[in-house]
């Protein structure tokens, strides 16, 4: 085989070269020789990674993420995940001499008596909001810019499991300190597995070592929390990246940005700085959050005690869309047969909800994909306005998250705007279901408006804001041509091609197998496409241009005249040139 | 699989081709001398401004008490301010440092580099394919169903050995669900102190938050409910008193001696999830839980008025004992806390 040819090849070349180069290669030969990672080495270290803000988001959401295994490994030296019964005697005084859990305990002792706890607890409280956070603007920006069609599809998919088990693993930390706030969110926690038909009351005592709250959920809980959930992370973080430089990273279109390249700094050493002097910002700012931010107070809450409950009892932010959903949802529950319950007022909302959102989320690019038949891979960005109803599709789901999550604050904003919370409720009920179509239509026309202007600003270059008078009294703005690199960069996008079936015989042969779906299929296309303004033609582009000339020839004779102001038409170089104070 | 399937779009040259790459601008720090060196300045003393903090964290690890007496420092507790801001800002300067020096003093040359097709080569595939199907053919496996089948169902079998153990996770729900430690002739308390309570004591109006007597309870010196299972009892037994006007009281027919002088008891566990209820409302009667607003009508049987539960709250039947406290004549009737499939849904009443 070829391969022990080539291993003999390199002994040789290895054993007869005399003089090691230095340090950084001889420690390269060392670990060559023994790993053989050279030949990968080779052509990753010089990776090319191309810049623009928005691909810094995933960055905070991955550097966050570190921090949380780094922070959270400090808290497991002191964290006690056991439910007995202790009393406290630690140094926070208002709650001396009074029965708690020792996790709860244990909160405590890290917040007080250990120099840094509080500091890393605050810090892996803020890095989990951190994550979550960026997680999604990252989701976002993914989706605006067209990063996850082909061949970026299972990266999507990866990414949206990501964002489930970093919700799930941040709502069993947010537990663990077994305070009153987070016993709450247990029990609540209890009453969503007991909705599920026929098997709830069963997932229940399983979860719970018996009825609730028990002595068994918060060890449980600790294992997902810092075994489980953060393996798996972990291996989706992994295969995330794997995957993300063997695509090599997308790129915005521009001039010498195509398909077929990547445009950009290598890995070493520019992308390696920034990016880790990246992740040292993160740390930083997560470190100066949790010196002056407060975060969950544990010792304000008082242990759990399932008989007691703090008014305002709210859960994490990135809780309260389905928390909205609970709140809005009608108090529907069918009896059958007067022997069992189907609460539908608690399993739609928090159970059923959520999964078919996130299966939604999780197949957008297949659904996409499907409309506009495009099976083509694609490594240049769309500009969000290019994609109008992808756009559209994004905002209406934003929009319906947005809804959700102000309902999970209803009995805040009843105070805060002097409303009923039956007005508010009613509002919601109604406002979640038209408020996304709505959303949707305004931003599909708003971006097919911003395409249209960008196509003005092709055919008739940029308003310059100048207004000229002509001998005839007339008025006219002054538009200065586009540089031919910008004109460039906004017509770097595919025109939109509505799908149509493939044969035109399957138009009539209505049992030909699929033919009727494709159909389904071109309808749904040229909804998709149907309104979008394409990039205008060469042909287009020239008459726009003969226009700018007669105009320009049409000013002609004023050349030379101290007509002031009219050097300013954009024609002109105006370097030294200064408005005359005097109009005379 | 065709081969345009793995097309890699293309941006055609109309209406404009593209002009390429636009040529490399020196930086100020690529030209200037001066401005190279004093870019080379900061970066350094950032790094060593790093250093500084991380000595002021030492610093203050030591200075700064925590515990019984911590220090403040205008009404923060200064070992966290100061751990965490040197922390930070150490953990900034080299961050800021190494982006500055990335920026200014690395070189900017922007490199290109060309995208292969994700996909492998056409003979590879076919290759590949080929392999499997040799593998597939010398196992046999197509020839010999009998193998395959039972090997699948030896599989599936065994999947039972990763379920079956999770058994012992929890006990089988029973009946748990639909009893509680009240029973006929146990003393309502109040839930701190644990005293009884005469009607005379109450105000109209008035609401109490109440638990069962034997939870402050003692045999043989031992509580008789301690530590978790306190708990668990708790979770389900917890009670509101209640006294209001005996006139705006409408009992559902078979309820209407389960109150004493318009003193009426009910489950303090939200019917919807099961966050315990606390916001009363005298003048309406109302019971408001504060999870998701779900809001009962004391008066009428704990019917819910609005929000998400779907069922009333259980009412616990009150009598006087000898003594003249109030105690209850049964256990609930129903279950009480979030509804499940198997609750009895034979309903009082409503
Ligand atoms: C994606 C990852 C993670 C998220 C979103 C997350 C989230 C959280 C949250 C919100 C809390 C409550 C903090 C508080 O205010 O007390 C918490 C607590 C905790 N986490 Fe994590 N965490 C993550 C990873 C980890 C890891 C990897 C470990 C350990 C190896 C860990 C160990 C702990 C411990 C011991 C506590 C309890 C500390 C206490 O509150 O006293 N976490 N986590
Ligand atoms: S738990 Fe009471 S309203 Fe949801």
């Amino acid at each position: 085989m070829s391969r022990t040819e080539s291993v003999a090849r390199t002994n040789g070349t290895k054993a007869s070269k005399a003089a090691k180069p230095n340090k950084v290669g001889a420690a390269a030969e060392w670990a060559d020789d023994r790993l053989g990672l050279a030949t990968l080495a080779k052509k990753n270290l010089r990776k090319v990674f191309p810049d623009h803000w928005s691909f810094m988001l995933g960055e905070i959401a991955l550097w966050s993420f570190i921090v949380l295994l780094l922070t959270g490994v400090f808290l497991t030296l002191w964290f006690r995940p056991s439910m007995v019964e202790v009393v406290y005697d630690g140094s926070y005084s208002q709650l001396r001499g009074i029965k708690m859990s020792e996790a709860y305990a244990s909160s405590l002792h890290l917040s007080f008596d250990v120099r840094g706890g509080l500091l890393m607890r605050q810090m892996h409280h803020w890095a989990a909001m951190v994550f979550i956070a960026a997680m999604m603007v990252h989701l976002l920006r993914v989706f605006f810019t067209g990063a996850f069609r082909k061949p970026r599809e299972l990266n999507w998919v990866i990414g949206s499991l990501l964002l489930l088990l970093g919700t799930l693993e941040g709502f069993t930390g947010y537990s663990l300190p077994d305070d009153l706030l987070s016993g709450t969110g247990i029990r609540a926690a209890d009453g969503f597995m007991k909705s599920m038909p026929v098997v709830g009351t069963y997932m229940s005592f399983f979860l719970f070592g018996g009825e609730f709250p028990g002595d068994s959920i918060i060890p449980r809980l600790y294992t997902i929390h810092v075994l489980l959930i953060p393996g798996i992370l972990l291996a989706l973080i992994g295969a995330h990246m794997l995957l993300l430089v063997y695509h090599k990273h997308t790129q915005w279109p521009g001039p010498g940005r195509t398909e077929q390249n990547v445009v950009g700094y290598p890995m070493l050493p520019v992308y390696m700085a920034k990016a880790g002097g990246f992740f040292f910002v993160v740390f930083g700012v997560l470190g100066l959050m949790g010196a002056l931010l407060t975060i969950n107070p544990v010792w304000r809450f008082g242990p759990y005690n399932p008989a007691e409950v703090t008014a305002g009892s709210q859960p994490d932010w990135y809780m309260g869309w389905p928390d909205g959903a609970l709140r809005i949802m009608p108090n529907w529950e069918t009896h059958l047969w007067n022997n069992w319950t189907l609460s539908w007022n608690v399993f739609l909302p928090i159970i059923v909800l959520p999964g078919l959102m996130f299966t939604i989320v999780m197949m957008l690019p297949f659904l996409e994909q499907w409309i506009t038949g495009d099976k083509r891979e694609h490594h240049l960005l769309e500009r969000p306005r290019n994609a109008p109803s992808r756009t559209g599709l994004m905002v209406a789901l934003m929009t319906f998250y947005a809804i959700l999550w102000m309902a999970g604050g209803n009995d805040i904003l009843a105070i805060k705007l002097k409303l009923s919370i039956n007005q508010i409720t009613y509002f919601n009920r109604a406002a979640v279901f038209i408020g996304p179509v709505i959303a949707f239509f305004i931003t599909r026309r708003w971006c097919i408006s911003l395409q249209r202007a960008d196509n003005d600003k092709l055919l008739h270059g940029l308003e310059s804001g100048v207004i000229m008078r002509d001998a005839q009294g007339g008025y006219t703005e002054k538009h200065i041509p586009l540089p031919v690199d910008k004109a460039y960069t906004l017509t770097a996008r595919a025109r939109d091609e509505v799908y149509v079936p493939d044969s035109e015989a399957d138009e009539n042969g209505v049992n030909a197998p699929g033919a009727r779906l494709n159909k389904l299929r071109s309808r749904f296309s040229r909804l998709w496409y149907g309104d979008n303004i394409q990039k205008p033609t060469k042909a287009e582009l020239e008459e726009g241009h003969h226009h700018a000339e007669l105009e320009e020839a049409h000013d002609a004779p004023l050349e030379g005249h101290a007509a002031d102001g009219h050097q300013f038409d954009g024609r002109h170089d105006i370097e030294d040139e200064h408005l005359s104070r005097q109009h005379d | 699989m065709s081969i345009d399937k793995r097309e890699v779009s293309a941006i055609e040259a109309d209406p404009i081709a593209d002009p390429g790459l636009p040529a490399h601008q020196p930086r100020p720090t690529d030209t200037d001398e001066y401005l190279e060196k004093r870019a080379e300045r900061q970066v350094a003393t950032l790094f060593g401004l790093s250093t500084l903090f991380v000595i002021l964290f030492c610093v203050s690890y030591f200075v700064f008490k925590i515990g019984d007496d911590p220090t403040e420092i205008l009404g923060f507790g200064a070992s966290n301010v100061a751990l965490g801001g040197c922390l930070g800002l150490a953990l900034l300067c080299i961050g800021v440092g190494m982006i500055q020096w990335a920026r200014k003093l690395m070189s900017d040359h922007e490199i290109v580099e060309f995208r292969h097709p994700g996909s492998s080569s056409d003979e590879d595939r076919t290759e590949t394919v080929a392999i499997l199907q040799t593998g597939l053919e010398e196992s046999g496996i197509g020839r010999r169903p009998l193998i395959r089948n039972s090997l699948l169902g030896a599989m599936g079998a065994l999947g039972i050995v990763a379920i079956l153990p999770l058994r012992d996770l929890g006990p089988l729900p029973g009946d748990k669900l639909n009893h509680t430690v009240w029973k006929k002739g146990m003393r309502v308390v109040q839930d701190v102190g644990g005293n009884p309570i005469k009607p005379a004591d109450m105000e109209i109006g008035q609401l109490v938050n109440g638990e069962p007597a034997v939870f402050f309870e003692e045999k043989d010196g031992e509580p008789i409910y301690d530590g978790v299972a306190l708990q668990v009892q708790k979770a389900k037994a917890a009670v509101v008193i209640v006294k209001m006007q005996p006139d705006d009281i409408t009992p559902w027919p078979g309820r209407e001696n389960w109150g004493v002088d318009g003193i009426l008891c009910y489950s303090k566990i939200c019917t919807h999830v099961g966050c315990p209820i606390s916001l009363w409302e005298q003048q309406t009667h109302h019971l408001l839980c504060p999870c998701h607003q779900s809001t009962f009508d004391l008066a009428d049987n704990g019917k819910v008025i609005f929000g998400p539960a779907a069922r009333h709250l259980p009412q616990l039947p009150l009598a006087l004992d000898d003594e003249g406290y109030l105690i209850a004549t049964s256990d609930f009737t129903e279950a009480v806390g979030p509804s499940f499939w198997e609750r009895d849904t034979i309903k009082t009443g409503e």
